[in-house]
């Protein structure tokens, strides 16, 4: 092979996805190069394609999808014309793949390293004893804890990001020339997500192993790629290597979401001290059966009309609070007060005038609508249980609550929730939460599973709704920069405890509590030296879970 | 078209796949023939059984003999034209829901519609499409089906008459009515009892999930015919065995039993529904128990349940042909499948004989193929509406 025929050269590749006797183009007409030790961004909304795209580069494509036009080369191979046989020689052997949920691709009945030494054995690039050594090589490279030990375990006796660690190892496990990255990151914390990074950053780099990294975050594109192509709804929108694409990107769409970050609400000034809040939390302690306390000793009140941001990793805590506070699980010790007035621990022992009051927002729009009922009955059984209206009355109260989230009455009340997008349907669960006319509502993780540009929309739906409402929000999330858009106030829990609590302005400025300053660091910036900088200021070995163990 | 020995037709099959494995490759590399190219040794091997076992079906049925090969044969490509015809007649007829729907639908799912609109229709009109009453004695005992006089039949009883000249068309039709009737209520009943306790436990679990699920458990532990044997006698020795209380019996006795299997099903489905979050967000807006049960769980089980009801169905059915077998469960003189194989049974023994020997064997198996063919059909739809419901998950 000549130096300067690129590793991946795909051209006017176009896919159909057949679905229900209609066939859509997912990829138009779009090329890809990649040269070796090149590693490439992808990045666009979900339903642009990217995906897809990806899986093209190994010459695969899902159920449901055809190649109908252009061609594919791999080092000179042809992808989309090879046999069976060439292809599954290359797979898994010159091209690997990393997916999205490590916990879920990893098969749950075999061991970790018994998987690793899986791909390099069928392709006898080396027999067991050897794929072992290696593999615990890898694992110490990935600076994963007790490397000799750690691939004898089973999936689920490993954290998340260790995880996902050990497939980046497993997909190393031949050399390949080429890794796609599904994704691999969007799963997981803040702080685990940074280990990941810098785990994936530096294999690439030692291999020189070219790659496709698939995301929807940019400021994590902005750390791992060489070069950034820019998809939008399977066409190309632009391409451009890494600097540029931040610093002067050519099209509207790139400038957009580029500008989703900046979305800000200014805080409110502090509820003065002898107001009501609307909620309080005093000194709740509680459990699950009779395990120890997940959350311990917590009290913080939520005024009229603001927002209080409760962070921190998963497992600290945060949607248990919220579970007191709905009476889904009545705490141990403590009380929730309701404008002074203590509620019922038990939501069944709250009257339905108490309940209304509470409304939550979920994290999932796919399981938080019931499939099988239409837009209409969705936000109208509420309308009809609390306030009683029936009929044409209940009608024009649905009609005008659709206006109120913008969406067309006309055209969404008779539809299915699966007749929707995932933001419409977080709409519609927004909607459900304000037909009770409550005075507070729970938003756990409400924009985590969508995109930026899809969130950033939400978001801006919110905040108007707590100004036309005087609304208050409780906002559950990991995501610093929801919490930096629009929170007053900032509560942050680790293990169970309030860690450090105030308003938003004075979280974000120094002096942190230790645990606040590595969450607030380990928030990916659009600056491309971000992580090196971080790195050189930290270390290695002060990043993600190392550095919370050490607290 | 001579049929083949077993050793040369495995000889054949082997000789087949190999060829295919090696040779289709080849060829399939040169034209670029994707399907040939990438065959695996399986696929070849399947393929040269296929073609070589086609070959000896066609040889047996052309050849002299295999007489009950050859209805079966007749059945299963009637049939299949039957389907056919039934799917392209609801391609082109009807609302375009109905039309996209059997444009998706296989063959088989269209025949099993088909099949269980026909018997449906003749339970229904049993008084009037059967020739005879269920009861009648006609004086020819014994005649053979065919209506031929010269081959020991009478164009009065097209499908003959059993040992007391009872007609046995008749019979077959009035058959459905009961047989199909009380199998049909039998599994509304069991559903009714076994979705709502299932649903019950479900959404309020703890002690009466745990009381409900053991006595299930116990009643699923005890072989379930023997069971019904047990009950049926404790019952009659009880309260009597007047006309139509047996029947009652039957019908409570299945019922109960079959509901534990469609209590677990019910339990397992509402189980995976109540962690949904839309059902948390109902249970906190403070919903009364029927509404969470009838509208939040009950729409989103349909599919699963509704598949399960055509299961459980066919083992109703059959429950109740074997118990009338057995001689306890549908009472003559009410014409039903199951007694009709047993009082016919002893025929199947003639099949050897030449020319009238299996005019006389396919007496019993008449009420059996009754049985086996809604069976079959009540499944080839089932299949199709599992198919669909895990697709619709994805």
């Amino acid at each position: 092979m000549s130096a300067s025929e690129p590793l991946v050269k795909i051209s006017n590749l176009a896919i159909d996805g057949i679905a229900d006797e209609t066939r859509t183009r997912i990829i138009n007409d779009v090329s890809l190069e990649l040269n070796r030790g090149e590693v490439m961004g992808l990045i666009g909304e979900s339903g642009a394609g990217k995906s897809t795209l990806g899986l093209a580069a190994m010459g695969f494509t899902r159920d449901g999808c055809e190649i109908v036009g252009g061609n594919i080369r791999f080092d000179g191979i042809d992808l989309v014309a090879a046999t069976a046989e060439t292809r599954r020689q290359l797979l898994g052997k010159r091209i690997a793949y990393v997916a999205q949920s490590a916990a879920a691709s990893f098969n749950p009945a075999h061991k970790i390293i018994n998987q690793h030494a899986e791909a390099p054995m069928f392709h006898g690039v080396s027999n067991r004893g050897e794929a072992e050594a290696d593999a615990m090589d890898l694992y110490q490279r990935l600076r994963l804890p007790n490397p000799q030990e750690i691939g004898f375990r089973y999936p689920h006796q490993v954290s998340g990001g260790q995880l996902q660690r050990a497939m980046t190892a497993m997909a190393m496990s031949c050399r390949p020339d080429l890794i796609i990255f599904d994704e691999p990151t969007t799963a997981l914390d803040v702080t685990t997500q940074i280990e990941v990074l810098v785990a994936i950053r530096e294999i690439v780099e030692q291999f020189q192993t070219a790659a496709i990294y698939i995301t929807h975050d940019l400021a994590v594109v902005a750390q791992m790629a060489d070069r950034v192509k820019v998809l939008l709804r399977g066409d190309e929108v632009e391409e451009a290597d890494t600097r540029t694409m931040l610093d002067a990107p050519r099209e509207d769409y790139t400038r957009s979401l580029w500008a989703v970050r900046s979305f800000q609400r200014p805080q409110k000034p502090m509820a003065s001290k002898d107001a009501v809040p609307v909620i309080s939390l005093r000194n709740v302690t509680a459990a699950y059966g009779n395990g120890d306390p997940v959350v311990r000793d917590v009290s913080f009140d939520i005024h009229e009309g603001r927002t209080v941001a409760v962070v921190g990793e998963s497992g600290s805590g945060k949607s248990t609070t919220a579970r007191c506070i709905t009476g889904l699980l009545p705490p141990k010790t403590g009380e929730i007060a309701f404008a002074n007035k203590v509620l019922p621990a038990d939501y069944r022992k709250r009257s339905v005038n108490q309940l209304r009051q509470v409304q939550m927002i979920y994290q999932m729009a796919d399981t938080a609508l019931n499939p099988r009922k239409r837009i209409g009955e969705i936000i109208g059984r509420p309308v009809e249980f609390y306030l009683g209206l029936k009929g044409a009355e209940k009608r024009r109260r649905v009609e005008e609550l659709l206006e109120l989230i913008e969406m067309d009455p006309k055209e969404y009340i008779n539809r299915l929730p699966s007749e929707l997008s995932g933001g419409q349907k977080q709409r519609i669960g927004i909607a459900r939460a304000l037909a009770a006319e409550p005075k507070f509502i729970i938003c756990d993780e409400v924009t985590s599973a969508l995109d930026q540009l899809v969130a950033e929309g939400i978001l801006k739906l919110l905040t108007r709704l707590q100004e036309e409402m005087k609304l208050s929000y409780m906002l559950i999330t990991h995501d610093l920069s929801t919490v930096r858009a629009i929170a007053d106030e900032v509560v942050v829990m680790k293990d169970g405890l309030i860690v450090e609590s105030g308003p938003k302005d004075e979280m974000f400025t120094p002096p942190h509590h230790d645990y606040t300053d590595l969450l607030l660091s380990s928030v990916p910036e659009m600056n491309p030296d971000w992580l090196d900088e971080l790195l050189a200021q930290r270390g290695v070995e002060n990043l993600g879970d190392a550095a919370v163990s050490k607290m | 078209m001579p049929s083949l020995s077993v050793t040369y037709w495995s000889a054949l099959v082997v000789a087949g796949a190999l060829a295919l494995f090696f040779g289709g490759r080849q060829i399939g590399a040169a034209r670029g023939v994707a399907r040939l190219r990438d065959l695996s040794a399986t696929g070849a091997f399947g393929y040269s059984l296929l073609v070589v076992t086609l070959y000896q079906a066609l040889a047996l049925y052309f050849g002299p003999g295999a007489t009950f090969f050859k209805w079966a044969v007749h059945g299963v490509v009637g049939f299949g034209i039957a389907g056919y015809l039934f799917q392209q007649l609801g391609r082109h007829v009807g609302t375009s829901a109905t039309r996209k729907l059997f444009r998706s639908m296989p063959v088989t799912a269209a025949l099993g519609i088909l099949l269980i609109i026909a018997y449906a229709f003749v339970a229904i009109f049993a008084d009037v499409i059967a020739p005879y009453g269920q009861a009648e004695i006609f004086k020819d005992a014994n005649l053979l089906p065919g209506g031929d006089p010269g081959m020991g039949g009478s164009p009065d009883h097209l499908l003959g008459t059993d040992q007391i000249g009872r007609d046995i068309l008749s019979r077959l039709i009035y058959g459905a009515q009961n047989t199909v009737g009380i199998a049909f209520v039998t599994t509304l009943l069991a559903f009714f009892i076994g979705i709502s306790l299932g649903f019950l436990a479900a959404t309020i679990g703890g002690v009466l999930d745990q009381v409900l699920s053991r006595i299930v458990d116990m009643l699923m532990s005890i072989p379930q015919l023997i069971f019904a044997l047990l009950l049926m006698t404790i019952a009659t020795a009880w309260f009597g065995s007047e006309k139509g209380m047996v029947t009652l019996f039957m019908i409570l006795i299945i019922a109960v039993l079959d509901s534990t299997r469609v209590f677990r099903l019910s339990r397992a489905v509402g189980m995976n529904i109540v962690v949904m979050d839309f059902f948390e967000a109902a249970k906190l807006r403070g919903e009364k128990l029927s509404y969470l049960i009838f509208s939040e769980i009950a729409p989103n089980a349909f599919a699963p349940l509704l598949a399960e009801f055509g299961l459980r169905f066919c083992f109703v059915f059959l429950t109740i042909a074997s118990l009338s077998f057995l001689g306890i469960g549908i009472q003559p003189p009410l014409a039903d499948w199951g007694t009709m194989v047993r009082d016919l049974s002893q025929f199947i023994a003639y099949a050897p004989f030449p020319v009238v020997g299996p005019l006389t064997a396919s007496l019993p198996l008449m009420a059996a193929g009754a049985i086996a063919l809604l069976t079959v059909a009540v499944n080839f739809v089932v299949d199709w509406m599992l198919h669909r419901a895990s697709g619709l998950k994805e």
